[in-house]
């Protein structure tokens, strides 16, 4: 990598970024809408805002490759074994 | 560490993985600790899915109060970031400012966790025995809590170290390291926060 992929990220526009998902999360939980929707929505921002941690201030986006697979595979591993067990587990239909 | 004292160019080091031994052993343990909280999260949402009577938990958690906590740990982040990028510059004294941000915001998560964890036990009605709301909520936010207890010491010693000269804008990596713990322990509490308090 060289040295330009490691300009610092605008830090303040991430934290701006995360402050407005989280406030959008906390109005959407009170919104008069389907339950299911807004799992979903808040499931989404949530791993948005993950992403955005890990990319800009855990520095993801200046690693190379390599590293950044090491950290991903074994987490899709794990989701693909949740989302495996999750249909015998669960009795209430998702 | 002997490896990354007596590099120059710590940033531009080969092998696999293109860095430092240190943030590869950080990062793996991180995997492992993610694989954690998602087994506790997983095993949460299954729980969850197969009990119709499990109460909504906004009705039970104070979402206002914990929604600001979210918002400290993600200021929290912020001067990390911060304090990396000042000791880079050769700025000790922003480490050290922007390190005591940033203990300072996880002492808080803390006090706010404890106040909740006291309301929730005495007049919530609320305790780990209780029911699977109650035991998943105390395991899952207590073991969260437990991280940011460790964060807020790991940075003390990080502190502690800027003040007898350890760091300088050549020689930084242990400040990005616990830079990437701290950081993994905001990512989870966004996860958290989502799963355990608004879904």
């Amino acid at each position: 990598m060289g040295t330009a992929a490691h300009q610092e990220p605008n830090y303040m526009k991430v934290f701006w970024a995360l402050l407005v998902l989280t406030i959008i999360e906390v109005i959407l939980v009170y919104l008069p809408m389907a339950k299911l929707f807004i799992a979903v929505a808040l499931i989404l921002t949530a791993l948005a805002k993950a992403f955005m941690v890990a990319w800009y201030f855990m520095h993801l986006r200046s690693e190379r490759w390599t590293l950044v697979a090491v950290t991903v595979i074994p987490l899709l591993l794990a989701l693909d074994l949740l989302i495996g067990l999750l249909p015998d587990i669960a009795r209430v239909p998702f | 560490m002997g490896d990354s004292v007596s590099m120059h160019a710590p940033y531009e080091s080969s092998g696999l993985m293109g860095t430092l031994r240190g943030k590869v052993g950080m990062w793996l343990f991180l995997i492992s600790d993610a694989l954690t909280f998602g087994a506790l999260l997983a095993a949460y949402g299954a729980m969850r899915m197969g009990d119709p009577s499990w109460p909504v938990p906004g009705k039970i958690l104070d979402i206002p109060l914990t929604a600001l906590n979210t918002f400290i740990l993600i200021c929290s982040s912020v001067t990390m970031v911060k304090a990396l990028s000042a000791v880079r510059r050769g700025d000790i004294k922003g480490l050290q400012k922007f390190l005591l941000g940033t203990i300072a915001g996880g002492a808080i998560f803390l006090g706010i966790q404890a106040y909740e964890w006291t309301h929730l036990l005495t007049h919530g009605g609320l305790s780990p025995r209780k029911d699977l709301f109650s035991a998943t909520f105390f395991a899952i936010t207590g073991f969260h809590g437990f991280h940011v207890t460790c964060g807020v010491i790991y940075l003390l010693a990080i502190l502690a170290q800027s003040f007898r000269g350890v760091y300088t804008a050549q020689s930084n990596e242990r400040v990005e390291i616990a830079g990437l713990y701290w950081h993994f322990v905001d990512l989870v509490w966004i996860l958290v926060f989502t799963f355990v308090y608004l879904i």
